[in-house]
């Protein structure tokens, strides 16, 4: 690996992240495990002037529980995500997301917060945080800040993180009882989703109190098929009730408005059988 | 010395190799390390077909830690031109093909000039600082278009095409004439094919040192062909070849990628000399696939002439195939292997090959797994499933009736080779037995009628392949530049430990195990004690080196050879020890004994006495060494049938394999394990080219699948467990009956893949998908419009700030 010369920066508080930012100014990046900006150091398709490596900031790892939400700290690794118990009981769809990311190695260093800051379109824990109404809660210059998922991701690459901002938290609604499902289509194990539809759905008392769904890599950010979700909310999930909700997950003709159809009906229907 | 237990050959060993490769023990080219060595940044072309106006390297020139910049100015003198030792023609025309681009650059990632730099890092942020003028010339990439001469890669050749080759049956003396067939055939059909261009993937990327220190210059690289570099960086610089000195040590794969001399190679050789210091070059993964040779990219013209009972009377080829922007060591040959192959394992009256080879602004195109014969087989295993479409005949009950009964060999074919041995049935009977091929036919009748969302295939890949490259006689006749023999030499050392030297140059397939197990079994010593050394010229002084399933077949029956002549002078010599007549001498696991007496040498005692030299039979030389060269007389056919069971899940055009069986009979087999090893991962890159793998190009000329994100490599984890065994009929070509397994694998599977994925949706109105079968391929083939080329599908991560190529 030959990247571009950059200075490295290693900060030990979040405020003194903060300051670095603001001193290195617009062309200074965040490091957090690197699972995409390491490559893209890599062949120089980005060339920052420092890095700041906020590895070691530890009250940024990990879930804590926080009433009706779950914390989730930016540098929790998708590993830790993976068998953190509070996720498992409180933020299911979350589990069987971060499942399907990459592969073991990737998953020990890649981090839940770097991936959403990263808003790689094709990136899998876009759709599930913009399902779910995740708010993160950044830290800059000015002092702290919380933005809603659905305002966080702006466009291709792009957040409403502003260059002297850091994610802290992101805090994720309790989902207590709620099944779901992950459906995603890759070519190989290792390649980023065509389409993939991250869907969690309540059931109370044979019918469907609420509905989640939330679409990757059908547009420059994730999408929320909110459509789909009114379609489903007091139906009973039956076979028809999910077909017909699924087909108001795209309206185009394409194979991508295809497959978000196809995969929407799949992860429901695996979602109510869970 | 003690007798070993049981026979090596045969045993399924773990390979003695794998130690120090997976601990990390070895040495790759990029882990040399000498004292004062440089680095070599290489700038590489950003556009496919350009005019270089101006190269200014001021900048970069004064840039920290930069030794020189060199442009192909520079080196214009000295480079001299690529070798290409495969002149087809006698016409052929073959474009200067300089390391370092001079005046103009005909593929995106030619090399345009070098950064020499204390460290690797100066040398790459050198490169940046290179400012190059380009004046664009009209970029050729489709094989048609390139065919029309409108706009040429070489204006100076005047026209695209590099050379035309023909083989005739009728003209040949080997069969009928195909026009005189397909006019009186009952059936005629016609298919084009496309292969698409795939990329070698090794996991080590080529890396080269150069040391001309103590009046030597000593070349590292990751390379197939150690020989081969050696005599042709001697031809191109003048540089005696007694003064060269070529090393491959452990090298990380090549799959015929590393079956090249390479710009890098010569030019790391040119600044080692220029400046009297070592030098390194070591590629990036992406650099890799930008410059490093790129295989298969053909389109395939078949027309197949039959009667109504599926009798196979003609098969007419016309193939295109794309050379890229220059000829590379074998690039032009890669398409003539093939056309021995076409006719597989049919009896077919008459055959036509005609192969025109084209110029288009890509990278050169050569050898890559099985070069030119997957693409043989592949064709004709496709035509054969069409043909059983047409005539509504079970695809496996058409080939059989075409297929060379095993009573029939040796069997001269078509084509002209002479099969020697093989049983087609048996492979085929087996492969049945293990797929379950009535119940699967069974299964997918049933998903057929219940209109099931996932649909069942079944894709059937009968093969042989010509392999043991190559009866030198052969070579000669086809105007290759080289012979097709192979060398071995072994030392018995005093101590009774045995060292064995190679002229294949192993590269992941584990020769030091298996030649360790002939070895071992021929003169009765420990496994252990056995050490293979390759890949040094000076050690291996000459060798032909490892590509075309040629080193066990070839090598392995040199290596025989050699052991046999110890064996002689050592009964020789213990007859003298024991005061016997030599014909009363006996040899069994590893001593000497007198028939009918307790009289006994062990061989180490006899090898000891040769080295002493104390008291030798009159004449007889001291010392118990020998070197042994083969050339075969004929090729040797592995072959097999490959069954292949794919679930289409038609609401998504997503392909899964559920089952995959694979028979193969490859001769007599010294390791089973290494064998298996061969057969998964030949599998592997088969079903690559079916499913995934795909070099891509924007119109410009770009590679757009540049990174492993966008060009798709599977792993274990998209791959379902094969079902493997072996029918053996030994080669009748060499000694050990081994008939090569390096690439049936590949050979095989991409046709079983295709054919079962055609299988699993014909009845729904499709009747061609273009390879890679990617989801949206299917998908668009489902909803009855024309394949619109996969791969513009919008995609994330590092794929979509760069390429789209393999997304999809």
């Amino acid at each position: 690996m030959i990247p571009a010369e950059f200075k490295y920066l290693f900060p030990s508080s979040v405020d003194e992240a903060v300051r670095m930012l603001a001193e290195e100014g617009e062309d200074a990046k965040v490091i957090a495990g690197g699972q995409s900006l390491v490559p893209v150091l890599r062949m120089r398709l980005a060339a920052p002037t420092a890095l700041i490596d906020i590895g070691g900031l530890t009250e940024l790892t990990g879930v804590r529980d926080d009433g009706d939400s779950l914390l989730i700290g930016a540098m929790t690794t998708h590993y830790e995500v993976q068998r953190d118990h509070l996720v498992h009981d409180h933020a299911l769809l979350l589990k069987l997301v971060t499942d399907t990311i990459a592969d073991p190695q990737i998953r020990h260093r890649g981090t839940f917060g770097g991936s959403l800051c990263h808003a790689d379109p094709a990136g899998d824990l876009l759709a599930p945080a913009l399902a779910l109404d995740a708010v993160m809660i950044i830290a800059g210059p000015g002092g702290r800040r919380e933005v809603p998922a659905s305002e966080f991701f702006v466009d291709y690459f792009t957040t409403a993180l502003a260059p002297d901002e850091i994610l802290l938290d992101v805090r994720v609604p309790k989902h207590t009882g709620w099944s779901a499902h992950y459906e995603k289509l890759n070519r190989v194990a290792q390649a980023w989703s065509i389409v993939a539809v991250a869907a969690a759905v309540q059931v109370r008392d044979g019918a469907i109190s609420a509905a989640r769904v939330g679409l990757t890599n059908v547009g420059s950010g994730p999408v929320r098929a909110v459509d789909v979700e009114a379609a489903l909310v007091g139906q009973e999930p039956s076979a028809s009730v999910i077909s017909e909700a699924a087909l108001r997950a795209s309206t185009g003709d394409g194979y991508k408005d295809n497959l978000a159809r196809v995969l929407t009906g799949r992860a429901l229907t695996a979602a109510v059988a869970g | 010395m003690t007798a070993t237990a049981e026979p090596e050959v045969g045993k399924a060993r773990l390979r003695k190799e794998d130690a120090r490769l997976i601990t990390g023990q070895t040495r790759w080219t990029d882990n040399l390390q000498l004292t004062g060595m440089l680095h070599m940044a290489v700038l590489r072309s950003p556009v496919a077909h350009a005019r270089i106006t101006n190269i200014d390297v001021s900048r970069a020139t004064s840039m920290p830690g930069v030794a020189v910049v060199l442009t192909g100015e520079d080196l214009a003198a000295e480079q001299g031109s690529l070798p290409c030792a495969w002149p087809i023609t006698e016409d052929m025309k073959s474009p200067p093909a300089p390391a370092l681009a001079v005046d103009q650059v005909n593929f995106a990632g030619e090399a345009v000039a070098l950064v020499i730099a204390d460290s690797a890092y100066h040398a790459a942020d050198a490169l940046e600082a290179i400012d190059v003028d380009y004046e664009d010339l009209p970029v050729v990439l489709d094989l048609e278009v390139a065919l029309r001469d409108n706009d040429l890669v070489h204006p100076d050749l005047g026209t695209n095409k590099s050379a035309t080759w023909i083989f005739d049956s009728a003209e040949a003396g080997a069969g009928t004439d195909v026009e005189a067939e397909i006019a009186a055939a009952e059936v005629v059909i016609e298919r084009t094919f496309r292969q698409q261009r795939l990329i070698p993937a090794f996991m080590e990327p080529r890396s080269v040192v150069v040391d001309s220190s103590a009046g030597m210059f000593t070349v590292w690289s990751a390379t197939q062909i150690p020989h081969i570099l050696r005599w042709m960086l001697s031809a191109v610089t003048g540089i005696s070849e007694s003064k060269l000195r070529v090393i491959a040590p452990d090298v990380g794969g090549g799959f015929g990628g590393k079956l090249q001399v390479t710009p890098e190679e010569l030019l790391c050789l040119l600044v080692a000399r220029r400046m009297g210091r070592p030098v390194k070059w070591t590629e990036t993964r992406t650099e890799s696939m930008l410059s490093a040779h790129h295989g298969r990219d053909q389109l395939q013209k078949i027309t197949l002439a039959a009667r109504r009972d599926g009798t196979v009377t003609g098969l007419k080829v016309e193939l295109l195939a794309d050379m890229g922007a220059y000829l590379r060591l074998v690039t032009p040959g890669v398409p003539i292997l093939g056309a021995f192959m076409f006719n597989s394992i049919y009896k077919f009256a008459a055959y036509r090959f005609v192969c025109t080879n084209v110029f288009t602004n890509k990278v050169p195109t050569d050898a890559y797994r099985g070069a030119g014969r997957p693409e043989a087989t592949f064709a004709i295993e496709r035509m054969m499933d069409e043909l059983a479409v047409e005539l509504d005949i079970e695809p496996m009950k058409i080939r059989e009736k075409n297929w060379i009964k095993h009573e029939e060999f040796p069997f001269t074919t078509v084509a002209g080779l002479t099969y020697d041995s093989g049983n087609y049935e048996a492979a085929t009977a087996r492969a049945m037995e293990l797929f379950g091929y009535d119940d699967m036919r069974e299964e997918q009748a049933r998903r057929r009628a219940d209109g099931s969302t996932v649909q069942l295939g079944i894709g059937i890949s009968t093969y042989t392949e010509m392999c043991g490259l190559a009866p030198s006689r052969v070579l000669g006749a086809l105007r290759y530049g080289a012979g097709g023999w192979e060398t071995a030499s072994i030392r018995m050392l005093p101590t009774g430990k045995v060292e064995v030297i190679t002229g294949t140059s192993p590269h992941g397939q584990g020769h030091e195990t298996v030649w360790s197990q002939i070895v071992a079994d021929r003169l009765g010593v420990p496994f252990e004690d056995i050490e293979v050394l390759h890949g040094d010229t000076a050690t291996s002084h000459k060798g032909m080196d490892s590509y075309g399933s040629r080193s066990l077949a070839v090598g392995g029956t040199a290596l025989v050879q050699a052991a046999d002549k110890v064996l002689a002078k050592a009964r020789t010599l213990a007859a003298h020890m024991m005061e016997c007549d030599e014909a009363d001498v006996e040899f069994a696991s590893g001593s000497f004994s007198v028939r009918g007496t307790s009289t006994v040498r062990a061989l180490g005692d006899v090898v000891l006495a040769a080295h002493v030299a104390h008291d030798l039979p009159e004449g007889m030389e001291p010392g118990m060494d020998a070197d042994a060269t083969f050339d075969p007389d004929n090729f040797s056919y592995p072959h097999g049938t490959h069954l292949c069971a794919t679930e289409v899940d038609t609401e998504t055009g997503m392909v899964k394999i559920v089952r995959y069986v694979a028979v193969d009979d490859v001769g007599t087999v010294v390791n089973p394990l290494i064998v298996d090893g061969q057969v998964h991962g030949g599998l592997a890159q088969g079903i690559a080219q079916a499913l995934y793998e795909e070099a891509t190009h924007d119109e410009m000329g770009t590679l757009t699948s540049a990174t492993f994100a966008d060009y798709l490599v599977p792993s274990a984890a998209d791959l379902p467990a094969f079902l493997t065994d072996r029918t053996t009929t030994p080669a009748t070509s060499n000694p050990l009956g081994a008939k090569g397994v390096g690439e049936a694998g590949t050979i095989a599977s991409t046709p079983a893949v295709v054919n079962s994925v055609l299988d699993a949706v014909r009845h729904l109105g499709v009747r061609d998908i273009e390879m890679p079968m990617s989801p949206e391929r299917v998908w668009t083939a489902l909803q009855g419009r024309p394949d619109e080329g996969a791969g513009e599908v919008a995609a994330g991560g590092l794929g979509s700030i760069d390429a789209q190529g393999g997304q999809s």
